[in-house]
This record gives structure tokens, sequence and C-alpha cells, in this order.
């Protein structure tokens, strides 16, 4: 190997580790700017660590589903709105069911809540999978139906409710991590399992590179476009259930200001627009980078519109990585 | 060496457009048949009417003296015949191994949940491929850092390890420079010795000369001529390919 060979591995190596650095490196930002400012911690406070974790999971339960979408080289920009869908469904039924529902009815509207996701799945799956049409686009078209949906059963407003099943499985917390936290770090071993130790995840890197190699192999492509998006509207159906549990309400834009992070998420963890790569461990570090300066920018005082600011700088950044590890590969990543 | 494929009289029509109008050849244990022909003589619409993507309007295809016609592309190929596409359907952001075994994945069991058991199939795929004279360097990286002639004996590596009998071959030195061409001839002839029949399609004339047992020339979907190597030259199987009379 000549010397500049190694040096292009080696800067390929740190590309493949920059949104950990990345990580380490705003948090480090921030704890510098605590000590200063207030004499605080930042990193070292159980609080500021809860408020992070939750904000990320709250992404991240857009975001898992919708990694598995990318890898396989398509996207669904319907997730924002399937989680405001359910979590007014999920709303709707426990009201229907009268105020000092228990938890079997709010187990019952969950279900529902999941079943009216499942739906905006299995659509965006036919779309794409039998009518061929372009994830893109079929994706915003039932971005669109979804948000409909969700502001017509809710009557155009939020729906309220008064459950203390509800609230507890929104606000409670199981050995002392709280619930939000702990269903996304379930979904996230669990989709991490699937994308990297079954035939399902090779399948889905392999349609991600190309199609023919999965079709020739004999791979019914068609299910497994269907079973992908269904996957993506169930992780955002629940991230729609944990909002109605959290707010005690369900909206129906309770997903859309997520949107954008997940999707920026997905490619601060490694994946790209083509397709074929991404990881489930690189999109949870995608998730917390941005919970990092969501709450960083708020905790060090600064008008809450700088996230927005942050985070595109960000998205711009992880784009910029990706194709210099283009470059560095001759373009063959 | 017996017969293994016949093809019988094959005709193809698309609407009014004949592309195949009379194709009759066979191929035997162990050799190499070139279809030889210039674009559109009809070398694509023969290779799936074997392989099952298309059915004959006319004709018949025997494998090993049972009828191939009618079964579809799995059943092709679970019969023995094995197609390597120009593009080599390899998903280049996976493994040798991954592959190899792609659709037919190796699986284990970890604390009773099945996972992928990667390094047998990593394992499996450097054993076919040294058995095809091919040391793969880095068995866990993905096949996109393989050079074109590593990557086509993937291909063909997938052919064998599956137990192919029959492998059909579509221009797969079209895409490669020199060396690897050479590389691809040398696996062909591996390929013949281990008794596997071959169909190449190719209007590359060295490639034509260096592979064949018997170049079969089509020019407007009829069999123009057919020639051993050792009989004819470049001149005779081009005019042959322009559809000179016999």
């Amino acid at each position: 190997m000549t010397n500049q060979r190694k040096g292009a591995s080696l800067a390929k190596s740190l590309l493949n580790i920059w949104s950990w650095l990345f990580l380490f490196l705003i948090l480090a930002f921030f704890e510098i700017y605590a000590q200063i400012e207030t004499g605080n911690t930042f990193v070292f406070r159980v609080y500021n660590l809860q408020s992070i974790a939750v904000a990320a999971s709250q992404i991240l339960l857009l975001a898992l589903g919708l990694t598995l979408v990318i890898v396989a080289g398509h996207i669904d920009l319907s997730i924002g709105f399937t989680t405001g869908l359910a979590a007014v469904v999920m709303a709707l039924v426990i009201r229907w069911i009268g105020p000092d529902s228990g938890w079997l009815a709010v187990i019952l509207a969950m279900g529902v809540g999941i079943f009216a996701a499942v739906i905006v799945g299995l659509v965006n799956g036919w779309l794409v999978a039998h009518l061929n049409v372009p994830s893109f686009i079929g994706t915003l078209g039932t971005y669109g139906i979804a948000r409909g949906a969700a502001l017509i059963v809710a009557g155009g407003a939020t729906v309220s409710i008064r459950s203390d099943a509800a609230r507890a499985f929104g606000n409670g917390d199981i050995l002392g991590f709280p619930v939000p936290v702990v269903v996304a770090v379930l979904l996230s071993l669990l989709f991490h399992y699937l994308l990297t130790h079954t035939k399902f995840g090779v399948h889905v890197y392999a349609l991600g590179a190309s199609r023919a190699s999965v079709e020739r192999a004999g791979v019914d492509v068609q299910k497994l476009l269907i079973a992908l998006f269904v996957l993506s509207a169930v992780t955002a159906g629940v991230g729609g259930l944990i909002y109605t549990g959290r707010f005690s309400a369900g909206a129906a834009n309770a997903g859309e200001p997520i949107l954008l992070y997940a999707v920026a998420a997905v490619f601060i963890g490694g994946a790209s627009l083509t397709g074929g790569q991404g990881t489930v461990m690189g999109t949870v570090i995608g998730a917390t980078i941005i919970a990092v300066i969501q709450f960083g920018l708020v905790f060090s005082g600064l008008p809450p519109y700088w996230q927005f600011v942050a985070v595109g700088l960000v998205i711009i950044v992880a784009v910029l990585v990706d194709q210099s590890k283009d470059k560095l590969t001759g373009g063959r990543t | 060496m017996s017969v293994l494929l016949e093809a019988k009289g094959l005709k193809k029509r698309f609407g009014g457009n004949e592309a195949v109008s009379d194709v009759s050849f066979t191929v035997h244990e162990g050799e190499c048949v070139v279809l030889a022909g210039d674009n559109g003589a009809g070398k694509s619409t023969v290779i799936k009417m074997i392989s099952g993507v298309h059915t004959p309007t006319e004709g018949q295809v025997f494998f090993n003296g049972e009828l191939l016609t009618g079964k579809t592309p799995e059943g092709v190929r679970s019969a023995g015949i094995e197609t390597i596409y120009q593009d080599l359907s390899l998903a280049d952001n996976l493994d040798p191994g991954l592959n190899l075994y792609l659709g037919r994945e190796k699986m284990r069991r970890v604390l009773g949940i099945p996972v992928l058991d990667r390094a047998a199939m990593r394992r499996d795929a450097a054993e076919v491929m040294k058995s095809l004279g091919i040391e793969v360097p880095d068995p866990a990286a993905p096949v996109r850092d393989l050079s074109g002639g590593q990557r086509q004996a993937i291909a063909i590596a997938r052919a064998i390890h599956w137990q192919a009998k029959l492998v059909i071959m579509d221009e797969p030195t079209a895409a490669l420079g020199v060396p690897e061409q050479r590389e691809v001839m040398a696996l062909i002839g591996r390929l013949k010795a281990k008794g596997v029949g071959i169909i190449l399609i190719s209007h590359n004339l060295p490639d034509i000369f260096a592979a064949a047992d018997r170049i079969i020339v089509l020019a407007r979907g009829v069999v123009g001529g057919e020639r051993r190597p050792s009989e004819t030259n470049d001149e005779e199987i081009v005019r042959l390919m322009m559809g000179a009379s016999v």
C-alpha cells in the first residue's frame, strides 16, 4: 500500500466515524460554554441528558423505519403526517371510550392508531411497488392525504383527552428511564437486528445497490418494498402514540416539525441519497446530534429559531462528508 | 460428451416483428458454444427463450433430454441453467459471501435468535473463488472494491456454487480492460474443465476465437452458419454476421 493510499484510507475511516466525532465536539462545545457562562456543567446533569434523550427519541421514532427505506434507495415523506394521524386516531378512540378509560382502552386506542398508520404504509408500498411511482412523489402525495385525513377526523382541532393511563404511558418511566426513551431504544435494537442480521436486511441493502441483483436472486421485490413502507409507517405511528400520551392530546401536525429532523438524522448517520448505505447506529447518533443542538441552543439562551439554522447547516455538512467519501473512493462508494 | 441442451426451431414474434425466425443448435457437456451476431441478430431473444424470460412462439428447448420450454426463469435456474448478465447482477455494497448466497443466505442461531452466518458465507465464497484460481484479498470488503475480472468471477462462482450445468454469459468482457478480459477467458476454460456447458454471447472476434469450441453465427433471426474456430477465420465470421449466404 502506498503512502497516498494509506492517507486516503485513514481519511476514509475518519469520515466513517465523523458523526461520532461531531457528537463529541458539540457536547464539548456546550460543556465549555456552560462552564464559562454559568459555571455549571451541561453534560453531567441528569435533567439535561434526559431532555436530550427524550428529544432524540421523538426524532428516532420517525427516523428508524425511514432508515430502512433510505438504505433501500427510496424515501418516505409521509411519515410526518402518519405520526399525526396515529396521534389523532388514538386520542379519538380514548375520547370515544370515555374520560376515565383504563389501560385496556389505551392499548386498544394504540392498536387502532397503529392500524391507521399501517394503511398509509400499505398505500405507499402499493404505489411504489406495484404502480412504480417514484417514492418521493408517491409519499409526497400520501403526506398530503394523511395530513388531510388527520385534520378531517380531528375536526381541524387538537383532540385533548383525559386519561391517566395515557399520561402514564407518555410521561412515566421504567427503571428510571422515560417511557419514550425505552420504546425508542427497544425499537432501535430491533431495527438494528433486522438490518444487520437478517435476510431481510441483506435484501434491503442489495435493493439499494441494484434492484436487478435482488430480483434475479429470486427475492420478491414488491413484497420487500411494501414491508419497508409499512415498517416506516409503524415507527412513525408509534411516535404519534407517544405524542398523544405525553401531551394528553392528539394533533394532526404532531410529526410535521420532526420530519426534516428525521430525514437529517438518517443522512447525518451515514446514509446516502442513492441508497445502499446507512446503519441504525448511525441514525441513532444522527438523532442524538440534532437533539443536542436543539437542547443546547435553548440551554444557552439563544432564540429557539437558531436550531433550524444549526440543523440546516449540519445537514449540508453531512452531504459534503458523503460526497468527499465518494471522491476518496473514486466514486465507487 | 453427451448433449446437454438442444434448441429446436426456435421462433419468436413480438407483434408483427419477427425477432427470431428459425434457430436450432445443441450444446454438449464441457463445451463452449459462442452465439455470434451483430446487434439485432436475435442473440438476446434466443437466450431469453432458454432462460425462461420469453416463451417461444414456435419451437422447444430440451435440457438433459427434458422439455425446458414453458418453465419460469426460477424453474430454469433450479433445473441447472444460470444466466450471467452483462451487469453481473451483483450488489456492490455487499461482500462476496453475501453476493454468492443472495436470496439463499446461510443462517445460524445465537441464543436461539437466527442471525446471518456471514463468516461461513465468506469462507465458502473464498473457497469457490479459489477453485476458479482467484484469491480474494479481503473477503469482508464489498465487491465494488474488486477488479472487473474478480467481480465476473463472483458471478461465475455463484453459478458453480449452485451447481449449474449450463452457464449463459452475455458479453462478459464488454466492459473490461485487456488483462481482465484474459482473466475471464481463463475462467471460461476452468468452467469447461468442470464439465459445465457454456453459451457465450459475443460480437468481439478475438473473444470468440479464444473461447469457442463451436461458433454459431446468427443473422437476422436465423442461423447464418456454424463453424469450428479451426476451420474458419475472422473474415468468414464477419461475412456470416453481415448475413451473406452460406
